[in-house]
């Protein structure tokens, strides 16, 4: 048999599988299984990133039919360049968690079986690769629900704490809402397809369809909305930050790394793929969710201070960026404007590809953190960069990317939706003219508040004092997580280095979904320098930028470390107060004050100063306590009303249950009645 | 006997049926009940067979013979020794009054007859007119039960019920296989064994055999 592309991926599969089932023979020698384990899940992630490269590299499409399904339903498989980008980006980072759990794993302490988290941690790998090679509505849902089955288990594996579970049963329900849209929506263009019968499940008879506009719109809104629940979209965001806090690191950074990812594929595949025409509405609507997402995720991020809440925040943001994205090549698309949809389009994908990267490198460095101090609130925490030179370096990388700073790969893709959306054209729509300037203006506040928090969790974590209680024993990373972080951070200034190289690779997408490419005139200039439409308008070179700061950086250490006497260690200047502790550090929360106070009424903000007892006299109080919580508007205007709503609902099919068997057997009697009186 | 005198006679016997049926619906007291009951069995046993003579099916013979066996003799035993063992003397307490159950009752019979009028005409057995008061029993039954709060009243409603399936299947088909009713007939008595189990266990926890009592199972809100 030649090897091709998609035995690749399969064989991937297959051996994720293999992993989850044989994680259980290893008899409790809990050192061997979780180096083997982890070791195989790299070596199959390492697999499907080469089977993606290939694929979008040589620009092919594999069909494949599988033996198993349902009687006349087999499944479908599918490995065209879409599928191969989108496995080139789960695999890569899930080839950098899996070397990064090596470590990670070993770590958790002993008493605490991780068999479970082995097995569902290859599941939930193999459901996402499997989600991405279906070609068919059935093998799509059964692999979704296999990737929402597993990371269920995965957030519940700290099950003893109460926080957890509700965490995990939220995701639970909004995971199948969304699912239960997703299938709906299949539905529907299964229906219109082969009216009639089961054959229009496969994707291929559904591309062949002629959808009437209405239900085309309805199977639109239904698959985004399924989705959106997935991604994180505000305001189907609020099981985000519950669930990936609790997670296990490494699974937070792969959930929110790439599990998101799959959502942002489902839109891509049904709207460019299978529906393929679409009116420039359904694009504004997307838009406007995605800046909304964007701006809402960063400032929701800005008021926390807990570590991984902060990033999982930031993942609603950055998904909002991606369908920014998306939803400008939607509207390019139905205005028939190529190029600029191209443009668009690969700016969406090639933040998704980012997003993975850097968020996953963040969430490792997070879970380093917690690892080393056992410690999620930032308050807690301060000058680890001392005792964690490694992973501070590289989370400080990580914020740096994810702030869109030159020269790193976050720049890269913002500034690529930056140019989509200047370089629009007046469109015929009005409401667009409107929307287009204003979203450029939001895209950049969220750049600009996205900085601010990056300063504010590297900062606080890495750099003054430690500001807990109890000083515990923090310990550097080891060698394994150390090499899962550090080939996420050298991928992140790859990307950010080599645009060129990159979008010419990737270039085939936008040929395939919009119709036109942007490598002739990006690539105009070689690989040096990035040119999105020509180099009159704009033009970027990351390399060169690299190198500069690379210069200045260097010069900078070179005075300071080889003058003897450049640095000196003295004690802080203390205004001569000379009583300063820990606790008189910038912190979190006073960090995000200003921004607090300006964009106060989006949040439901709850602060309290309350004076200790007093001891001599009320000027001069013992202790001041202040409480701040800033909770989630979106919960109790969203969720709290349709919660109670189900309660009541409940409360009232409730009464039915009288408790008295005189009752239910009126019930079935009035029911037999009814049917023989109306049924004959 | 020719086929005017069978029809006859099994008009007769589906009009004591009903009669029976009614019976049962105001009876008060509960060994008339079991009384009421044991006639409509031995109705319902003679009916088989001059079904089965009639229609020359002679597996409802053996029909015959196992209903006289079941609800003429067993059953009707199996409940007076439960009732004397838990001292049962009480009369019944009906939920709504005698009089209109009884209306409600006729109303069910009327509109019985009026859903099997379609079936009257298609259909060309003899028995096609007594396939309305099949009908009408199983309602009756069910009527009964939700009328009734003593639990072994609801269990005679039940068997009422099931004699009322069981002509309808005579009257509307000649009756069903004879494996079929076989396994009915074997459900019948255990079904008879549960309930007396249960019977003893209402009672010794409720102290009590009056079926409104496990209204207090439910939970509080």
């Amino acid at each position: 048999m030649m090897l091709q592309p998609l035995s690749l991926a399969a064989c991937a599969i297959v051996l994720l599988l293999l992993t989850a089932g044989s994680a259980s023979l290893y008899r409790g020698n809990r050192r061997l299984m979780i180096m083997f384990s982890f070791a195989l899940a790299s070596v199959a992630s390492l697999l499907a990133t080469i089977a993606g490269i290939w694929t979008v590299g040589s620009e092919m499409t594999v069909k494949g039919i599988l033996p198993i399904g349902l009687p006349d339903l087999p499944f479908h498989v599918r490995f065209d360049p879409l599928a191969g980008y989108f496995f080139t980006i789960i695999g890569l980072l899930a080839l950098f968690v899996s070397v990064y759990s090596i470590g990670y794993v070993q770590g958790i302490p002993a008493n605490r079986p991780v068999t479970s988290l082995i097995i569902f941690y290859c599941l939930f790998l193999a459901g996402m690769f499997m989600v991405i090679l279906a070609d068919d509505a059935l093998f799509f849902l059964v692999a979704w629900e296999v990737m929402a089955g597993a990371s269920y288990f995965l957030v519940l594996f700290e099950h003893e704490r109460q926080e957890n579970r509700k965490a995990a049963f939220l995701y639970l329900v909004v995971a199948h809402i969304g699912a239960i849209a997703i299938l709906l929506a299949f539905g529907v263009l299964a229906g219109i397809a082969t009216p009639g019968s089961f054959s229009g499940y496969t994707f291929d008879a559904m591309r062949g369809a002629e959808i009437p506009d209405l239900w085309a719109t309805v199977a639109f809104f239904l698959v985004f909305f399924g989705f959106a629940a997935k991604a994180g979209v505000v305001p189907l965001h609020v099981w985000l930050p519950e669930a990936h806090p609790v997670a296990p690191s490494n699974v937070s950074a792969l959930m929110s790394g790439v599990m998101l990812k799959t959502a942002i594929y489902g839109i891509v595949r049904v709207t460019f793929d299978l529906i393929h025409t679409f009116p420039w509405w359904w694009g504004a609507i997307v838009l406007t969710l995605g800046l909304i997402s964007a701006v809402m995720g960063v400032l929701y991020a800005l008021m926390q201070h807990d570590l991984k809440r902060l990033l999982a925040y930031h993942s609603v943001e950055n998904i909002g960026i991606i369908l920014i994205g998306i939803g400008l090549a939607m509207i390019f698309t139905s205005f028939e404007l190529p190029m600029l949809a191209a443009l668009a389009f690969i700016a969406g994908l090639y933040h998704t590809m980012n997003h993975a990267i850097f968020k996953g490198l963040l969430f490792m460095g997070a879970g380093s953190v917690l690892h080393a101090t056992g410690e999620r609130n930032m308050e807690e925490m301060g000058g680890l960069i001392h005792r964690m030179p490694w992973t501070s370096a590289l989370f400080l990388i990580g914020c740096v990317a994810i702030s869109a700073l030159p020269p790193l790969n976050g720049f890269v893709s913002e500034w690529l939706t930056f140019q989509a959306f200047l370089l629009s054209p007046s469109l015929p729509a009005p409401i667009m003219q409107l929307l287009i300037p204003m979203g450029a203006a939001m895209l950049a506040l969220t750049g600009a508040l996205a900085a601010a928090c990056f300063v504010k969790a590297f900062g606080v974590t890495f750099l003054g004092h430690w500001r807990g209680h109890h000083h515990p024993h923090v310990h550097e990373a080891d060698w394994p997580m150390r090499i899962g972080m550090l080939s996420a951070a050298l991928t992140c200034v790859c990307l950010g280095i080599f645009p060129v190289v990159y979008i010419n690779w990737m270039d085939i997408l936008a040929k395939q979904f919009v119709g036109s490419s942007i490598s002739s005139s990006a690539a105009a200039y070689g690989w040096l320098w990035l040119t999105p439409v020509s180099p009159e308008r704009a033009s970027y070179s990351g390399t060169t930028v690299f190198l500069g700061i690379l210069g200045v950086v260097v010069a900078v250490y070179l005075l300071l470390h080889v003058r003897p006497g450049a640095i000196r260690r003295v004690p802080i200047w203390d205004c001569g107060f000379e009583k300063l502790n820990a606790r008189m550090q910038y912190t979190a929360t006073s960090f995000s004050m200003p921004i607090r106070r300006i964009f106060g009424h989006l949040f439901s903000i709850r602060e309290e100063v309350s004076l200790a007892p007093q001891t001599a006299h009320k000027a001069f109080p013992k202790r001041l306590q202040y409480h701040l919580r800033v909770v989630d508007r979106v919960w109790n205007w969203m969720y709290r009303p349709v919660v109670d709503v189900c309660f009541w609902l409940s409360r009232q099919v409730g009464r039915l249950q009288q408790g008295r068997i005189q009752a239910y057997l009126i019930y079935s009697f009035v029911t037999i009645l009814v049917l023989l009186v109306f049924a004959s | 006997m020719d086929m005017m005198t069978a029809a006859h006679i099994n008009s007769l016997l589906a009009a004591m049926v009903l009669l029976t049926a009614f019976g049962m619906l105001v009876q008060k007291r509960i060994y008339g009940l079991i009384h009421l009951f044991t006639w409509q069995g031995l109705f319902l046993s003679l009916n088989t067979a001059v079904v089965g003579y009639v229609a020359s099916q002679h597996h409802l013979y053996i029909s015959s013979v196992l209903t006289l066996a079941l609800k003429v003799i067993a059953l009707p035993y199996i409940l007076h020794v439960l009732i004397h063992r838990l001292k049962i003397h009480k009369e019944v307490e009906t939920v709504v009054n005698i009089p209109t159950t009884m209306l409600i009752g006729l109303a069910l019979v009327v509109l019985s007859y009026h859903l099997t009028s379609p079936i009257r005409e298609l259909s060309t057995l003899i028995t096609r007119s007594t396939l309305a008061i099949a009908l009408a029993t199983v309602m009756i039954g069910l009527l009964m039960m939700i009328t009734r709060r003593h639990a072994v009243t609801q269990i005679i409603g039940f068997l009422a019920m099931e004699n009322g399936l069981f002509f309808a299947a005579t009257s509307a088909t000649y009756g069903m296989p004879l494996v079929v009713e076989l396994g009915v007939a074997l459900d019948m008595l255990i079904a008879a064994f549960i309930f007396g189990i249960f019977f003893f266990h209402i009672h010794t926890t409720f102290d009590s055999l009056d079926v409104e009592q496990m209204a207090r199972l439910k939970e509080d809100e």
